[in-house]
């Protein structure tokens, strides 16, 4: 493989592998933290990327947009968690199963409404519209280099908060044992808001990062999640480090399964299973590791 | 209810469901004759969510594969044989369920309704995104299979009525089968895994054996219900192995009343119905079939049946001290 088309296709593998942790860590922190599985996850992912196409147009600009939605994304969080997820937390997963498949029918309804059915594309904001020359015909997009750099720093952010903080230690604290904290006068239900809010938040705001490198559909947030069970089973549910490891893998392997098929093309079955490359590094996690390959940290 | 009434209700039921095709519209036939496959599907859930506690999203999996496997047997002009195609389908549809569970079982809890729903989606992507049976189109299956004896044919598929009977027939066998197999050994196995699986464990028994074994026959019975399906429609597309398809029969269990056996045949039929009237309203209909679903995980958790057994225990409540464990709330303890 030339080098130079090597390097482009790792960039990619690893700024989907980022975009892949932004969502799969909130499912994954909400899981450890509160005990919830949550499939409506995939939801917020779509409902960031349709928010940042129409918040550009309504807008006119992408910043702006970025941190509207951001905004909106965060009261919706809050506002689910008091209406549906504050319910579920003394079910079983059964009930939250359901409930969240509920809110998937719903929210992909009202985008029907309030959107449409149509596929849409977001303009790269201009700041960031160049391309990095790589040789004389590749070069490679600014805008996807930023993203890749947003996510670490979010990465990073979230490591210090949870790990270095008041606020991550009232966190951790709750998530191995609700009561004690709670006796120990601490506010478990705001907390729990919060970091629902919070996953929320990270999940919509990847789909509205995602919205100029990809186009905007209304299966996207179902595409996404599925992607992102299979991160969560393959880094262990509730270790956000794992998702980070395989959020990366999972990135690469996709990636590179592709490129594949563009270099064997002589070869008409294999490059079609390459999307299915994902779910057999699944299969053989389960077989090798059926925990995941980091054991949760958080509870 | 009271076991007369129990008795009474299932006569009429059964009376109503037989005399049917004699009175209803051939549209409703058909509608019904859905149903009734839903009734097999869901009932083949039931066995996996309601009474051994595995919380599958991928169940579509073996319905949606036993119908590609009759779209892809059927020659294009002519019928397939309706034993061998029905055998070889449901065939399948086992061994899918050997292979899918012998890696899904190794986990438990969450991880185990998330690996279940990944694999139900690689199968759907396979199938989507290869042109194997086509692609994302689907594919139609020209002739109906036919049944043959001899040189005499006992039933035209083609025809809704006979149809219909088929498909109540292979209902109330899959129910018969469900009932007989909960009430063998292996049966009280199993819900003693649902209720406290390490306790079955420290008794010798070989939980992940009897798990597999559980969904292996699940994944049949399923896959009779996507043949079914399949001969229905004439046609089978990646839909069917869609996880909208899996979350609707999860959620015919739970309307209906997981771990009972009625249940899954109430919720396929108050499902179905409800959605047939909302498609009727609006062309958004399922934001009010989501709104149903999130009031039921809120406020029905174990369903209509629930509703009829709290009646029912509230009834014939066992006298004070009396331990209970004969009664069906003590055999129905909330699995946590």
């Amino acid at each position: 493989m030339d080098p130079y088309i090597f390097l482009i296709q790792l960039l990619n593998g690893v700024q989907y592998g980022l975009l892949l942790f932004l969502v799969a860590s909130g499912l994954t922190l909400i899981f450890g933290i509160m005990g919830v599985i949550n499939l409506a996850h995939g939801s917020f992912y779509m409902l960031g990327a349709y928010l940042a196409w129409s918040l550009t147009a309504q807008l006119g600009n992408f910043w702006l947009a970025l941190l509207a939605g951001f905004v909106l994304s965060v009261v919706l969080g809050i506002l689910l968690e008091w209406l549906f997820i504050r319910h579920l937390y003394r079910r079983d997963h059964l009930q939250q199963v359901l409930l969240t498949y509920g809110l998937i029918l719903i929210f992909s309804e009202l985008r029907s409404i309030v959107w449409g059915d149509d596929v849409h594309s977001v303009a790269v904001p201009t700041l960031l519209a160049g391309s990095i020359p790589l040789t004389e015909t590749l070069a490679y997009p600014v805008y996807r280099v930023w993203l890749s750099i947003v996510c670490v720093v979010l990465a990073a952010g979230m490591y210090y908060l949870i790990q270095h903080t008041r606020l991550g230690m009232m966190v951790r604290a709750g998530a191995s044992n609700r009561e004690m904290t709670q006796s120990l006068g601490i506010d478990i239900g705001l907390l729990y808001r919060l970091v629902f809010a919070f996953g929320v938040a990270l999940a919509a705001f990847a789909g509205m990062l995602a919205a100029p490198v990809s186009s905007v559909f209304p299966g996207m947030g179902n595409q996404v999640l599925i992607i992102c069970f299979v991160v969560v089973v393959i880094g262990g549910i509730g270790s956000v480090k794992g998702a980070m490891a395989a959020a990366l893998l999972i990135g690469l392997v996709d990636t590179f399964g592709k490129v594949v098929e563009f270099e064997i093309s002589g070869f008409r079955v294999l490059p079609e299973l390459a999307g299915m490359s994902v779910f057999v590094m699944m299969a053989i996690v389960l077989l090798w590791r059926p925990e995941g390959l980091f054991a949760r940290r958080l509870r | 209810m009271s076991t007369r009434a129990r008795w009474i209700a299932l006569f009429v039921g059964l009376t109503l469901l037989f005399a049917f095709p004699l009175i209803g519209d051939r549209f409703y036939v058909q509608f019904v004759s859905k149903i009734l496959i839903m009734t097999i599907f869901a009932g083949s859930l039931n066995l996996l969510v309601g009474y051994t506690g595995l919380i599958s999203l991928g169940h579509a999996a073996f319905f949606g594969f036993a119908g590609y496997i009759l779209a892809l047997y059927s020659p294009d002009t002519e019928a397939a044989g309706l034993l061998t195609s029905l055998l070889l389908s449901v065939g399948s549809a086992a061994l899918l369920a050997l292979l899918i569970g012998l890696l899904v079982l190794r986990t438990g809890g969450i991880f185990f309704i998330m690996a279940t729903l990944a694999f139900a989606e690689m199968l759907f992507y396979l199938f989507h995104d290869t042109a194997i049976a086509g692609g994302s189109d689907g594919i139609y299956i020209y002739q109906r299979p036919v049944l043959m004896i001899g040189g005499w044919q006992p039933l035209d598929l083609a025809n809704s009525a006979h149809f219909y009977y088929l498909a109540l027939f292979f209902s109330l066998a899959a129910i018969a089968c469900i009932h007989m197999l909960l009430r063998s050994p292996f049966g009280h196995v199993i819900v003693g895994i649902r209720v406290n699986e390490q306790r079955m464990r420290a008794l010798g028994f070989d939980t992940y054996r009897y798990k597999l074994v559980c969904f292996v026959i699940s994944g049949a019975l399923a896959g009779l219900a996507g043949y079914l399906a399949a001969s229905q429609f004439g046609v089978v597309n990646p839909e069917t192995l869609g996880w909208h398809l899996s979350g609707s029969v999860l959620m015919m269990v739970i309307l209906g009343g997981m771990g009972t056996l009625v249940g899954p045949v109430l919720g396929a039929f108050s499902l179905m119905m409800l959605e047939e009237s909302f498609q009727s309203i609006t062309k958004h209909w399922q934001l009010l079939t989501g709104a149903v679903i999130v009031l039921v995980a809120l406020y029905l958790p174990r369903g209509f049946a629930g509703l009829l057994r709290k009646r029912a225990d509230t009834d014939k409540l066992p006298p004070p001290g009396a331990g209970g464990s004969g009664t069906p709330a003590a055999a129905e303890r909330p699995h946590v």
